[in-house]
């Protein structure tokens, strides 16, 4: 066990942020993923190309530079919409919501393609059996469509929730106090560089670990009554 | 409630209000009357003008080639297709529809359509159980979500049902855990459980192995004596003879020949229906 100077305290903090990052902005992520396949299937052509321009958008910029747009630029929009208000002072978003909401429209955009792609995956006549007895459009989906596309769309979730994770470090750069940050800060004071960035490499590969294991579970929870898959 | 009991509702008590405007024509007039059916899918018309009436216990069987268009015709009944004209009454009162942009007619009333598709069945050549729901929780979600029924009902009611089709030990495996004809058999139920006057079924037996077809017919000989009224399109002649009250024979979307089903099937008056018998009787 390396000698990490006292500084074990401040990383299990930064460990702690840096789960609380991930899982909200897996929350915002999900709505968000459930939104754009909506969106992408629905009959209305503008909701369509709003979703297209979403996942094009989120795909083609790097998500670092996400994180720092949403942070600066949220702060130039509030302060935009506050100067009418007699506000004037500068206004900084907290770098966890920007970060959360930044990952989010990430892990968002993609999740739209793994969502649309799950949801037609089930075949048609699952929702025809719904219609035929009655039931409406968002029973349909929540009850029949939702439940069984969630199964397919697992996998592809949890691969993107893995990247999220490792992406967190990037909000480092707007101050936020998690791992990656904590990590730094170690070596600042100790010159130790490699003790502390390994320490953080092996407690990210942890979360990993630990994710990867959550997943599973989820995945067998979710095949419960399926034909061909393993049942236990 | 005397919806929750399975029995058979031949002289149709008190419904929900449903047919306020057909009262007592209800009585004696047909409980499905359809007129007129077109179907085109683009440049092709596959329906070309068939009508039907049903009258309570009427058990109507639909053959025809594979193409002649009987499936959808079934399946533009309880506008799962949309007809591209004609019209469709449940106890006199007529679906209203209104054209959409691609020149089909579509329910014109979201609750009227609701009303025709729990008082109107389906049972699907595929089963389309829901694999992720147990046989008890497929056949209880319609009934509490569409007709409201409480938990402790609907279970009750799915019992008595699952009873009926001999699955009652099967009401906690999921579909996949059964055979074909078990899965039809709960479907079948699942269809009853909505308390239906009209049950359409789209070729019920094709998808099963020959040795479980005749589990599924049995059911659905027992709900023809109930005085059942059913609509079923099927390629089981010998089935046709023996339980349907009336035969209708398709052809390239219109009916080529109509009638009793002894009549029909042992003195067919068309060259195509006597060639249609010969290669599916053995």
């Amino acid at each position: 066990m390396p000698d990490l100077h006292g500084f074990g305290g401040q990383l299990a903090l930064g460990l702690w942020m840096t789960v609380r990052l991930a899982l909200s902005a897996l929350g915002i992520g999900l709505v968000l993923g459930l939104a754009g396949a909506a969106a992408m299937s629905a009959p209305v052509a503008p909701l369509r190309w709003v979703a297209r321009a979403y996942t094009t958008i989120i795909r083609g910029i790097p998500e670092l530079l996400v994180v720092l747009l949403i942070y600066f630029g949220a702060s130039v929009a509030l302060m935009a919409i506050a100067r009418p208000f007699g506000y004037t002072d500068y206004i900084e978003l907290s770098p966890f919501i920007a970060g959360s909401v930044a990952l989010g429209l990430t892990f968002g955009g993609y999740a739209s393609e793994v969502f649309r792609g799950a949801f037609q995956a089930v075949p048609p006549g699952q929702s025809e059996a719904a219609q035929a007895l009655g039931m409406g459009r968002a029973a349909i989906f929540f009850r029949i469509v939702l439940p069984q596309g969630w199964r397919l769309a697992l996998p592809g979730l949890g691969n993107l929730f893995l990247v999220l994770m490792k992406d967190t470090a990037l909000v480092s750069v707007i101050g936020l106090e998690e791992l990656m940050r904590k990590a730094q800060f170690a070596v600042g004071a100790t010159k130790e560089p490699f003790t502390f960035y390994l320490a953080a490499a092996v407690i990210y590969l942890g979360l990993t670990i630990v994710s990867m294991g959550t997943l599973a579970w989820l995945e067998r929870r979710a095949n419960r009554g399926m034909p061909g898959v393993r049942a236990s | 409630m005397p919806s929750a009991s399975p029995a058979p509702s031949t002289d149709a008590p008190s419904r929900p209000a449903s047919g306020e405007s057909s009262g007592t024509a209800a009585a004696t007039g047909p409980v499905l009357a359809v007129e007129d059916i077109h179907k085109r899918f683009g440049e092709i018309e596959v329906l070309r003008g068939i009508s039907l009436e049903a009258h309570t216990g009427d058990v109507v069987s639909i053959l025809g080639s594979s193409g002649s268009g009987k499936s959808t015709f079934l399946r533009c009944l309880n506008f799962l297709e949309t007809p591209t004209a004609g019209t469709i009454r449940l106890h006199g009162e007529e679906i209203r529809t209104r054209r959409d942009r691609s020149g089909a007619l579509r329910p014109a009333s979201h609750g009227q359509l609701v009303r025709l598709r729990t008082r109107v069945g389906m049972v699907f050549q595929q089963f389309n159980l829901w694999p992720h729901m147990t046989v008890l929780d497929n056949l209880t979600e319609a009934p509490r979500r569409v007709r409201g029924l409480g938990r402790t009902d609907a279970i009750r009611m799915a019992e008595a049902l699952l009873e009926k089709v001999g699955l009652a030990d099967r009401r906690d495996y999921y579909p996949a855990h059964l055979s074909g004809g078990q899965q039809q058999r709960a479907a079948i139920a699942r269809t009853l459980a909505m308390d239906p006057e009209v049950i359409l079924f789209d070729e019920p037996t094709s998808a099963l192995d020959p040795e479980l077809v005749g589990e599924v017919l049995a059911v659905m000989e027992a709900l023809a004596e109930e005085g059942r009224t059913m609509l079923i399109v099927t390629h089981e002649i010998g089935f046709a003879r023996d339980v349907s009250t009336r035969t209708l024979f398709l052809h390239e979307g219109r009916v080529e020949e109509e009638g009793a089903p002894e009549t029909v099937l042992t003195h067919p008056d068309s060259e195509r229906l006597r060639k249609f018998l010969a290669r599916h009787l053995h």
